[in-house]
């Protein structure tokens, strides 16, 4: 992304001229150079990178097929339990085990993957947009739709995010929306509805002292309209804090979704072996949940998978906000 | 001072129709009512269920339902019932003849308050809070004092790990560690009339807390080190002792009781899971025992009071802060 070089009419001479200085490096490029020089983060680039894989190509990566039933294997323990407390020792076949059914639980988790990235990513881009689009708007603006704004964030912040999605999911989980991709649009669309707001929150305190700067003076003084101003100058320079703020977001939203999924208010379900979705982290935790004396593993793996997904996230975000904003180094 | 209280006080009020409004209004979305025939309970003939509906206003229109729910109405006989502000939360849908208040904040026969519902949640939620402080602020200072030590260093990732990785996960590992390994303690045990059970899911409810507080203490205690008045402190001959409560401690900690608000929200949401988890009988396993049955009513007065309760915590811990530290002025 180039934003140290945007827009400027003055003509190609100039930029002819720092060619011959030295290579510059936008902000992006050497926010880019910071973070990878991080290790943690690079861990957790790696670590998200090998769950996205593994979302995408869970059918080829799965041993079994999630839903196939194996009768008489019903909860067997992982494949290094020799005997356990039910009498049953592990098969190499089924290296975390089976559920009540028989079903693989290796993966039944690699599937589950699939719907807890896509619950990361999804609404997060959503949120990003909107926020990003209503904050900027807001804060340029100003006035009446700037109070407005800030009115909605303050009833916002006073109700509990968990809360409101779990209200939600309860009243709207059986109507036709519900349904849709088995209940998960409904989810993206709860997640959404709630967190936009804190973005839009970031990006009007942004846009408010942005806008007053002298850049943005020289480009109305140039001619440049409100649009160009807004998406060419301010959001460019707004954008580091968006990402930090993304960054820890996502890891919220893949842990709402264990949440809601452990209440029995996630994904439903799924018996057609032929849908994307087929099971969920949340999912699994509520289904281990109820074998909890017999089966503790059961949880192991989708509550490691849960953690450790997160933990990359935030590995990340840290990383992130040290890289584009110097000035935070050390101090968190 | 008493202008700004009274102004954030008065704020409360709209932010609580809109949350009530919210709720009310989605929960009546959802489908199904109070008499509803259902094969668990005792069909209700249509003749009755009109009766029923006309006894408790559920055939005026919606909005005269909400005004009723909230402030109250006059019933048949002409006697007004009052409602929410009066902190009537209306029949349960699911345990017949008892209302939400009752199955809440009513004690079992015999037993002080400490023995309701909600008084096993405010129990669990105190000691909780106490373990995040009691043990989080002295990490914090210690970590600071020892500054790019093992000891710094190992606190610091602890913290990390505290601060990402959910509460339920945590609460996973260690009752697999120490239930079902290590077979210390029952996964569900019998009776919580000794300390022994509350111990575990304290720990595990206050530990994203205590990550917190000790973050931020080490950060806080960080900047006071290098103030001009600890330097005039150790200038004057003062015990390195003194230096550290009188002089550091007391002012590192003013930004520390900023989290205090979020903190009670998280104890609040994290509340359910580790309830429902350790099979503990407080408020968080109703509420989510009433989600999986629909219990409405249940579900609606439950989410009023924990909106209710982060309402008040984030303005009570606003005003504190506004109390202990001198320097803050009051825009707004």
């Amino acid at each position: 992304m180039a934003v140290a070089d945007s827009t400027s009419p003055t003509g190609s001479s100039i930029i002819d001229l720092e060619a011959y200085t030295r290579p510059s490096r936008s902000l992006m490029a050497d926010a880019w150079f910071r973070l990878i020089r991080n290790k943690a983060s690079v861990l957790g680039m790696v670590i998200i990178f090998l769950f996205t894989i593994m979302a995408i190509f869970a059918p080829l990566i799965a041993p079994h097929n999630p839903l196939q039933i194996n009768s008489g294997k019903g909860y067997l323990p992982p494949a290094w339990v020799k005997k356990s407390s039910s009498g049953a020792s592990g098969e190499a076949q089924f290296p975390l085990g089976t559920d009540t059914l028989g079903r693989d639980l290796l993966s039944r988790v690699i599937y589950g993957a699939r719907v807890s990235m896509m619950v990361g990513f999804v609404p997060a881009t959503i949120i990003l947009v909107v926020g990003t689009t209503i904050g900027l708007l807001a804060g340029y603006s100003g006035g009446r739709a700037d109070n407005l704004l800030m009115r909605m964030t303050d009833v916002a912040y006073a109700f509990p995010d968990l809360l409101f999605f779990i209200i939600v999911m309860v009243a709207l989980r059986d109507s036709v929306i519900g349904r849709l991709m088995n209940g998960l649009f409904l989810l993206f669309f709860a997640l959404a509805l709630v967190s936009w707001v804190g973005i839009a929150r970031i990006t009007r305190g942004q846009t408010l002292s942005l806008k007053e700067k002298e850049f943005v003076e020289a480009a109305r003084s140039i001619g440049a309209g409100n649009v160009r101003i807004m998406t060419r100058h301010i959001l460019p320079n707004a954008v580091g804090p968006l990402i930090v703020a993304a960054a820890f977001l996502i890891p919220n939203m893949i842990i709402t979704e264990a949440i809601l999924g452990y209440l029995g208010l996630g994904l439903r379900p799924a018996t057609d072996p032929s849908s994307f979705f087929i099971t969920s982290w949340g999912s699994l935790l509520l289904e281990g949940q109820s074998a909890i004396n017999a089966q503790p593993w059961m949880l192991l793996a989708p509550a490691a998978c849960v953690a450790l997904v997160v933990l990359a996230f935030t590995f990340l975000g840290d990383g992130l906000r040290d890289a584009l904003d110097p000035r935070m180094r050390g101090t968190q | 001072m008493t202008a700004y209280i009274l102004k954030r006080l008065l704020w409360l009020i709209p932010v609580l129709i809109v949350v009530t409004a919210i709720t009310f209004f989605l929960m009546h979305a959802a489908p199904g009512g109070p008499w509803d025939r259902d094969l668990s309970s005792r069909q209700v003939d249509e003749n009755t269920q009109r009766l029923l509906n006309e006894y408790y206003g559920l055939d005026k229109p919606l909005w005269r339902q909400y005004v009723a729910y909230v402030i109250g109405d006059f019933n048949k006989e002409g006697k007004f019932q009052c409602g929410l502000i009066c902190g009537n939360l209306g029949p349960s849908y699911r345990v017949r003849g008892r209302n939400v208040e009752d199955i809440l904040f009513e004690p079992p026969e015999g037993r002080p308050f400490w023995y309701s519902r909600a008084g096993y949640s405010f129990r669990l939620g105190v000691l909780a809070l106490s373990i995040a402080i009691f043990v989080g602020v002295p990490t914090g200072v210690i970590a600071a004092l020892k500054q790019n030590t093992f000891i710094d260093y190992s606190s610091l990732l602890i913290a990390t790990i505290g601060i990402s990785v959910p509460s339920f996960v945590m609460a996973i590992f260690l009752i697999i560690i120490f239930a079902s390994w290590l077979h210390l303690i029952p996964v569900v045990p019998k009776s919580w009339d000794t300390v022994q059970p509350w111990i575990l899911p304290a720990l595990v409810l206050g530990f994203g807390t205590l990550a917190y507080t000790a973050r931020l203490t080490r950060s806080s205690m960080l900047e006071v080190l290098r103030q001009d008045y600890v330097r005039t402190a150790r200038a004057k001959g003062l015990a390195e002792r003194t230096i550290v409560i009188r002089h550091m401690i007391k002012n590192a900690l003013i930004p520390v009781v900023t989290i205090l608000g979020p903190a009670l929200a998280a104890l609040v949401t994290g509340s359910f899971i580790i309830e429902t988890m350790f099979g503990f009988p407080g408020m968080g396993r109703a509420y989510v025992q009433s989600i999986s049955q629909r219990d409405y009513s249940m579900i609606l007065g439950t989410t009023i009071i924990y909106a209710l309760l982060v309402a008040i915590a984030n303005l009570s811990v606003d005003i504190v802060y506004v109390l202990i530290d001198p320097r803050i002025k009051l825009t707004e």
